[in-house]
């Protein structure tokens, strides 16, 4: 691994995705840049459909671009393998999903345990309680997440997420599953811990409300990024 | 270690949560049933070796011409053997009439090691047994000697220059066997007698034999020593080939047995199948967020490894215990076969079913299980995304070799495996493409049809290698219950029936030409139904082609000695009903056929001879020469007059024969021996009864064991069902969320799962069904030697029995679904 360039966590230049279907191919994202500086939070709104979930997972990851180049905490994703780029991911990204995505046969702190356990580090146990703790769900530890509400499903992918202690997290429609009240409580959670920890954020959503608590807003249109006013 | 630790907890948290008790009790009732029945042939076989044992009153017997070395019996004594001795040689006492010939034994203190002899006092009275032989000095002789010679226990009988009184009626000595056809009646007297006889001198045609018995492993360890010193003229007598008839019969129960446990494993391999799909299909999720989380390809393939390792472990020791458990239920059925306790399992089986565990295991789960650590991370984003495609025909593929090995190992018994294993290759082949077309026709339907019907067949359509798969496992599972159908009623009644009540327990030999006229009248007269008379001519095999017969030729020592004795040869026209042509070609009732011999197949294999060869037999020597035009089986344990060797009838016509015959006489009927024997002296008439009872005790028995064993088929079967039921459930648990959010009724929705569950059971069924049938057909004639018809009852229950069985179940299982709020359905909770 190279040393990370200064304050550049997520890097993309001259981005383009395109996806082949029944009716021909379709151009999702047209050469975009963009720029995530270490501790910023940067929002990407967008209309349903408008390719933000492409995006942020082209931005992790989790899936290639057909054009352009990605870098991930300085490291070039394109002449990385797909488990190069797990392990670039391993501790030092975090995920929020809008469907919470918690391993349904795990309790709480199992959901939690896992990216610690799946990155061998040491003091997981005591890692992931302190995590659920930072959330308020020491009491739900041992839940299942059938037996948890939906706001609280999502604390404890929330504290899953930052567990590791991760330098750049991705949050796709945190709140899309969850009513204007709980949502509210959770975006709280998710900005106070990334306060807290002082990792990038790459939050997206479709709630011009919510981007605006992020340092910086770009619009996913037409497959082009531009800055929010 | 990390990736031991995470394996260790995720099969944990797998048991935990239910995820794999569907697999478990799977995984763990294949093993059972293997291990069950490994544990119980291993005890059996040890006792069968027991029992063979009886029949040479030993646990083995070393055969000469010349009395044994002494360094033979010092070996004995040193490895803790008892041994008795026993001398054999013809003789002849004086009737009022004629001479007689007799067999007279001479047995030390000891004998018999093994099994008992039985006495009368008197022809007429019944058997009392006892456990050694004539201890002071008098002789023991057969009823129909006593009768022969007008003579009663107690009185004097002259053999050679000595007088000795008859002190019993010797009704059976355990070691009778060998030349069952060809015997004189029986003289036994202790060896100490026998120097005054002064019937042994160094010309005189005796045979000795060194009895031993023991500790099995010392028996085997003096086997060891012995077999690499035989001389000529020694030989080790086997307790296997004692006695055919018990060889026959076990030999078909072990089948049965084998049988019922590859049934077992093909049935718990498809519901291993099956649950293995569904643990895959609940995976798929959490390895995409794994993926997310940073968990490299190969780490989730090693600790997927590694659970499938420990889960067959625990499951596969968990079902050794069950299997260890259930074989003292199935030695205690059978336990009764033998006279003595059944030995104590040994641990071989043990190592068997782990394996077992472990190949189906591996086999079924490991290739979908590893290719799931293909799925792309982006699915926790996209949850449309799955593995790449393409792995549903491998995984398949694997899982059908790993089955097909495990059958091809464990059968024990290459034909039946065989067998099994293209009637299961052609039904998964024939289910695959059937269900193929299925899926396609599905797929093009789908445009033309709306509301329910259409999801459903949008759904089948997407999910083709599922489809696929459902299909192929509600198939093969109703297969291996049919074909547990067609063993149990069919061909284990077949069995049972195959030795009646009154099947011949009565032998007559040495019919002359001139008798076998009087001898019909006399069995008419006393309204005895005899069976058909048959000539038997003696000859010894002196050329196969143009190559002599020389018994040094052969490696093999049951071959060896075949060329070394005279056959049994017998011509007739019609084929015997118990005997079935397996190739070339019988000669019928034609006029005048050409020159021909038909064969017994396990004779020819032993000589290595083939349809077309030229057999030459010398009878008293006249050559007789003539191709054999067909093989046949026979069914030995039928206890029909039966020959290895049977001729045209223009072939051996003519040469000197005497006639063998055999009948049933019911006990209540025992007075018409002494009248048979007073008017055809010259007869010997052999009384097979005891073995015939024994024999159908252990048809009975086994016929108890199999059914036992197919038990675990049942359940299997029942797996089986819920597994494939189970496939899908969460896809068809959102979509049936989703239907009834958008307004569709219950019922409605319950008659399209009840169609489709319906549908699916009747395609299996038919095909199954079918498939059954041709498997039936060949195991019963081609392995198991019995007759078998179709059986139209199994079509209706195969086809609506699995129809109403899977549609009912299916439906059932899926109703609770429907009746849950959408909402929860829809949260996958």
């Amino acid at each position: 691994m190279t040393d990370d360039p200064p304050n550049l966590l997520s890097e993309a230049s001259g981005l383009g995705k395109d996806v082949t279907g029944p009716g021909g191919t379709l151009t999702i994202l047209r050469d975009l840049d963009i720029r995530v500086a270490a501790g910023e939070a940067v929002a990407i709104l967008g209309t349903s459909g408008s390719g933000k979930s492409t995006l942020l997972g082209l931005l992790a990851g989790l899936d290639n671009p057909t054009r352009g180049e990605i870098r991930l905490c300085g490291e070039p994703l394109g002449r990385l393998g797909e488990d190069e780029r797990a392990a670039l991911r391993a501790g030092r990204v975090g995920f929020v999903f809008q469907s919470f995505q918690l391993l349904p046969t795990l309790t709480a702190l199992e959901n939690v345990l896992l990216p610690l356990e799946l990155g061998d580090i040491h003091g997981a146990g005591k890692r992931a309680r302190e995590a659920l703790a930072r959330v308020g769900l020491t009491d739900r530890a041992r839940h299942y997440p059938h037996q948890l509400s939906g706001g609280e499903q999502q604390r404890v992918a929330i504290a899953r997420a930052f567990a590791p202690g991760p330098r750049i997290l991705f949050a796709d429609e945190p709140t899309g599953n969850l009513d204007q009240h709980t949502g509210e409580h959770i975006i709280e959670l998710l900005l106070t811990l990334r306060r807290d920890s002082g990792a990038a954020l790459v939050l997206v959503t479709h709630d011009r409300e919510l981007a605006r608590s992020c340092d910086r807003r770009l619009v996913l249109e037409a497959g082009r990024l531009e800055e929010a006013p | 270690m990390n990736r031991w630790r995470l394996g260790l907890r995720f099969m944990w948290r797998d048991w935990r949560s239910g995820e794999t008790r569907l697999l478990a009790a799977a995984l763990a009732l294949t093993v059972a049933a293997v291990t069950a029945v490994g544990f119980f042939t291993d005890r059996v076989s040890q006792a069968i070796h027991r029992q063979g044992n009886e029949l040479i009153a030993a646990d083995l017997v070393v055969e000469s011409s010349q009395p044994p070395a002494a360094e033979l019996r010092h070996k004995a004594s040193e490895l803790g053997l008892r041994s008795a001795d026993t001398l054999e040689f013809p003789s002849v006492v004086l009737t009022a009439e004629a001479p007689q010939l007799v067999e007279v034994k001479a047995v030390s203190e000891a004998y018999p090691l093994r099994g008992e002899l039985r006495v009368r006092a008197s022809p007429s009275t019944e058997e009392t047994p006892l456990a050694l032989g004539p201890q002071t000095r008098e002789v023991w002789v057969e009823p129909r000697l006593l009768l022969l010679l007008g003579a009663a226990v107690g009185d004097k009988l002259r053999l050679g220059e000595a007088e000795l009184s008859i002190g019993q009626a010797l009704s059976y000595e355990p070691d009778r066997g060998g030349g069952l056809f060809q015997l004189a009646p029986r003289v036994l007297l202790p060896i100490a007698a026998l120097a005054e006889t002064g019937l042994i001198t160094p010309a005189s045609r005796v045979r000795y034999r060194l009895l031993l018995a023991g500790d099995a492993t010392a028996v085997e360890r003096y086997r060891d020593w012995l077999q690499p010193r035989l001389s000529p003229g020694v030989r080790l007598i086997d307790p296997q080939e004692a006695r055919p008839e018990f060889g026959a019969a076990i030999d078909r129960a072990s089948r049965f047995l084998s049988l019922a446990t590859l049934v077992t494993l093909l049935v718990a391999g498809a519901a291993i199948a099956l649950a293995s799909r569904r643990l895959v299909e609940r995976q798929t999720d959490a390895v995409a967020i794994m993926r997310c989380l940073g968990a490299p390809r190969r780490l989730l393939q090693q600790v997927f490894l590694l659970r499938l390792l420990l889960f067959s472990l625990i499951a596969g020791l968990a079902g050794c215990l069950l299997g260890f458990l259930a074989q003292f239920g199935l030695a205690s059925l059978v336990g009764h076969w033998f006279a003595e306790r059944l030995p104590p399992p040994s641990a071989k089986p043990l190592v068997v079913g782990l394996g077992v565990g472990l190949i189906t295991l591996l086999g079924f789960a490991a290739p979908p299980l590893l290719h799931l650590a293909r799925v792309p991370p982006l699915r926790a984003l996209r949850r449309d995304l799955g593995a790449p495609p393409a792995s549903e025909w491998v995984a398949v593929l694997i899982a059908s070799t790993a089955l097909l090995g495990l059958i091809y190992w464990q059968a024990g018994d290459r034909e039946l495996a065989v067998t099994l294993m293209l009637g299961v290759a052609a039904t998964l082949g024939l289910l695959g493409l059937l269900g193929y077309l299925l899926v396609l026709g599905a797929a093009w339907l789908q445009p033309h049809t709306s509301g329910v019907a259409r999801l459903g067949l949008a759904t089948l359509a997407r999910r083709r290698g599922g489809t696929l798969l459902q299909i192929l496992g509600f198939g093969v599972g109703i297969l291996a219950l049919l074909l547990l159908a067609i063993v149990r009623v069919d061909l284990l009644r077949t069995w049972q029936q195959s030795l009646p009540a009154d099947a011949p327990n009565r032998f007559l030999v040495n019919i002359q030409p001139d008798q076998i006229q009087p001898l019909r009248d006399f069995l008419a007269e006393q309204g005895i139904a005899g069976a058909e008379i048959l000539p038997m001519i003696r000859g010894r095999l002196v050329r196969v082609n143009e190559q002599e017969v020389r018994p040094e030729d052969y490696a093999d020592p049951r071959a060896e000695r075949l060329a070394a004795r005279e056959f049994n040869l017998s011509w007739a026209t019609l084929l015997q009903n118990d005997n079935r042509i397996l190739a070339g070609e019988w000669w019928g009732e034609r006029p005048a056929p050409t020159p021909a011999f038909s064969v017994e197949k396990g004779l020819a294999e032993t000589l290595g001879i083939r349809l077309g060869d030229r057999l030459t037999f010398s009878v008293v020597g006249t050559e007789i020469s003539a191709p054999i035009t067909s093989l046949r089986t026979v069914q030995w344990d039928s206890f029909n007059v039966n020959f290895f060797v049977v001729g045209t009838p223009g072939l051996l016509a003519g040469l000197p024969a005497t006639s063998i015959t055999s009948l049933y006489l019911p006990p209540s009927r025992d007075a018409v021996t002494a009248k048979l024997i007073r008017e055809f002296p010259n007869l010997t008439l052999l009384d097979v009864d005891a073995i015939m009872r024994q024999v159908r005790t252990l048809v009975d028995r086994g016929v108890l064991a199999v059914e036992y064993v197919f038990l675990f088929t049942v359940l299997a079967g029942v797996l089986v069902m819920v597994a494939g039921i189970h496939t899908h459930f969460e896809e068809r648990m959102a979509s049936i969320g989703t239907l009834r959010t958008l307004g569709a009724r219950r019922n409605r929705l319950l008659v399209a799962v009840a169609v489709e569950f319906t549908a699916l059971g009747l395609l299996s069924g038919l095909l199954a069904s079918l498939f059954a049938e041709a498997t039936g057909e060949v195991l019963a004639r081609q392995l198991f030697g019995l007759a078998f018809e179709l059986n139209p009852l199994l079509w209706v229950a195969g086809v609506l029995g699995s129809a109403v069985a899977v549609g009912l179940s299916g439906t059932l299982a899926v109703y609770p679904l429907l009746s849950r709020p959408p909402l929860r359905a829809l949260s996958r909770g």
